[in-house]
């Protein structure tokens, strides 16, 4: 029972560590909150849905058309919605984010309909037991996709110069575009990077849950930007570590008969952390400037 | 009143009306908060349902006047805001926005779940009590209180927590208390709002007081002006009244207005009138 509901909350945990990971990357270097990273993740599964349904194409060929069309649409609104706010208040650029949700939510409401569609089967469903302990197809897939992307990412900020870049960037903004780093690009590269794990994020929620709807990223989005600040916004590995946390919180509450309150668990803890640890599990502390 | 009102007016637009008066008090409230403070709140959908909600019950099983329920309902909002305010308003900036926000989403779930707010279902059968005269009446009492609040000594000195708060506190004031104080007051007028939106609806449903609601608000203080009474009114008056007059283009209504909001930031993002107070522009004659 216990490993059972380990299996189910790291399944839905590794979705929010996905969905953080965007969240965290574009906070750490531009401290925007971005609020329609939940809309990219929608966007992602409708485009994923589409693809498969319209087009018949393979479901991890769908996977990444879809990831490389988030890319853009993440670069796009970067430019449209984001680029001219640099330098004006960070609320403005919050009420501009807010803005792009609404105006995608909407959009996909016209072109779909305010109904959930169906994700169409595209493996058989087998539960697999080990021991005690039921683990499905799709769960496996889950985890190991979300796996794969997550070791692809470190590799990436690790190990590659654009990476290095980025990390210079979040560390001082200023200074990396003093050292001839180009601040522009690195911000366009961390909206492509972020928005393709949220397409690849939606598009195995909607394979696991069997429908995406114009509204899912709503929740769903607020949830993994909880799951960043409890790991420590900014902070890659405190993502993934806090979309774990929060899957494994929620399922617990759900198999304790609590799931009515299981909206509310992810937010408790969110203000029990922020009281105790400001930054989150593993932020680093930020320095007043007097 | 409302009757002569209604009879002149189509009835739907002495409704919308009210509605403008009832968003504009809140959104007042938010103004001390976020504008005049600089502290983020993403809950302020929370005191507005709190204030709701409260009032609701109380005229539902006391029968007390409408008056009480009013005060009383914008009194529980204050007192949770005080409650709230003691450990969170030590977070700045960003964690606090966030921190209300996961107040705001936690009271939904709880009044979700409450058998005396009706559950999921909602609360119906609220006697209608709010009329445009009592909304406007409350509007205008704000206004002034407002302009009184920001004049003082009290107001210059959330101005300077909001501009620079360790030198406000170098300088003597106790940031905490006075970000606590505003707080309350902020949240008071949202109570209130709720408790006549509740009289006005009279039927409440939680999901209703989702954090969209809270953007709303915010929305409606950053695009007219940040600190700006007039600013507020103006911001919430533009996007309250917008969707009525987008209806022509229904379908399209909300992807417009998403739109608006990026393209109003992009080319006005001090707001609308940021930096432009009452008393600068009418009492003194002297522009900033």
């Amino acid at each position: 029972m216990l490993w059972q509901q380990m299996i189910n909350g790291l399944t839905l945990g590794s979705t929010y560590a996905l969905i953080a990971l965007g969240y965290t990357m574009v906070y750490g270097i531009i401290q925007l909150i971005n609020f329609a990273h939940g809309e990219i993740y929608m966007v992602g599964a409708f485009v994923g849905v589409a693809l498969i349904t319209i087009f018949n194409l393979n479901i991890w060929v769908a996977m990444l058309l879809s990831m490389a069309t988030c890319m853009m649409l993440g670069i796009i609104i970067e430019q449209i919605a984001y680029r001219p706010l640099r330098k004006s208040s960070r609320l403005a650029a919050l009420i501009s984010a807010i803005g792009v949700s609404i105006f995608l939510q909407s959009l996909m409401t016209l072109i779909n309909g305010p109904q959930p569609v169906a994700f169409p089967d595209v493996f058989k469903n087998s539960i697999h037991s080990i021991g005690p302990i039921e683990i499905s197809t799709i769960q496996i897939i889950i985890l190991i996709v979300s796996s794969l992307l997550m070791l692809g990412l470190q590799l990436t900020i690790k190990y590659t110069k654009i990476g290095k870049a980025m990390r210079a960037a979040s560390e001082d903004y200023g200074t990396a575009s003093l050292m001839g780093i180009n601040v522009n690009r690195v911000i366009s590269f961390t909206f492509a990077l972020g928005s393709s794990l949220a397409a690849a994020g939606g598009v195995l929620v909607g394979m696991y849950w069997k429908s995406v709807a114009p509204l899912m990223g709503v929740m769903v989005g607020l949830k993994a930007f909880v799951a960043a600040i409890l790991g420590g916004i900014g902070s890659i590995p405190g993502a993934m570590l806090g979309g774990i946390f929060l899957g494994l919180a929620e399922t617990f509450t759900i198999a304790a008969k609590l799931d009515t309150y299981k909206d509310a668990v992810a937010f408790t803890l969110l203000i029990i952390v922020l009281l105790f640890k400001p930054t989150g599990l593993l932020g680093r502390a930020i320095q007043k400037k007097v | 009143m409302d009757n002569i009102l209604n009879s002149i007016i189509n009835p739907y637009y002495v409704q919308v009306l009210t509605l403008l008066g009832i968003y504009i008090i809140a959104a007042l409230g938010l103004n001390l908060i976020t504008g005049v403070t600089g502290q983020l709140s993403f809950g302020h959908a929370a005191f507005f349902s709190i204030g709701a909600y409260i009032s609701a019950i109380i005229s539902l099983n006391l029968a007390l006047p409408f008056i009480f329920s009013l005060i009383i309902g914008g009194m529980t909002a204050a007192l949770i805001a005080i409650l709230l305010g003691f450990p969170t308003l030590r977070l700045t900036g960003d964690y606090l926005g966030i921190a209300t926000l996961g107040f705001g989403e936690i009271v939904r779930v709880i009044f979700t779940n409450m058998k005396i707010t009706g559950g999921a279902t909602g609360l119906a059968g609220i006697p209608r009590e709010t009329s445009i005269l009592i909304v406007y009446f409350i509007v205008i009492v704000t206004v002034w209180g407002m302009h009184r609040i920001q004049d003082s000594r009290f107001g210059r000195a959330l101005v300077a927590i909001r501009e620079d708060e360790i030198a406000a506190e170098s300088m003597g004031i106790n940031s905490l208390w006075y970000k606590i104080q505003a707080f309350a007051v902020g949240s008071f007028c949202a109570g209130v709002a709720g408790a006549l939106y509740a009289h006005l609806l009279q039927y409440l449903n939680p999901s209703d007081f989702g954090f969209s609601r809270s953007f709303e608000f915010l929305t409606f203080v950053v695009l007219g002006g940040l600190g700006s009474i007039p600013g507020t009114i103006l911001g919430t008056t533009i996007l309250t009244l917008a969707p009525e007059f987008l209806r022509i283009v229904a379908d399209y209504r909300m992807l417009i207005y998403g739109a608006l909001m990026v393209l109003m930031m992009i080319f006005r993002p001090n707001g609308l009138l940021g930096g432009v107070s009452l008393r600068k522009t009418f009492f003194s004659g002297k522009k900033k």
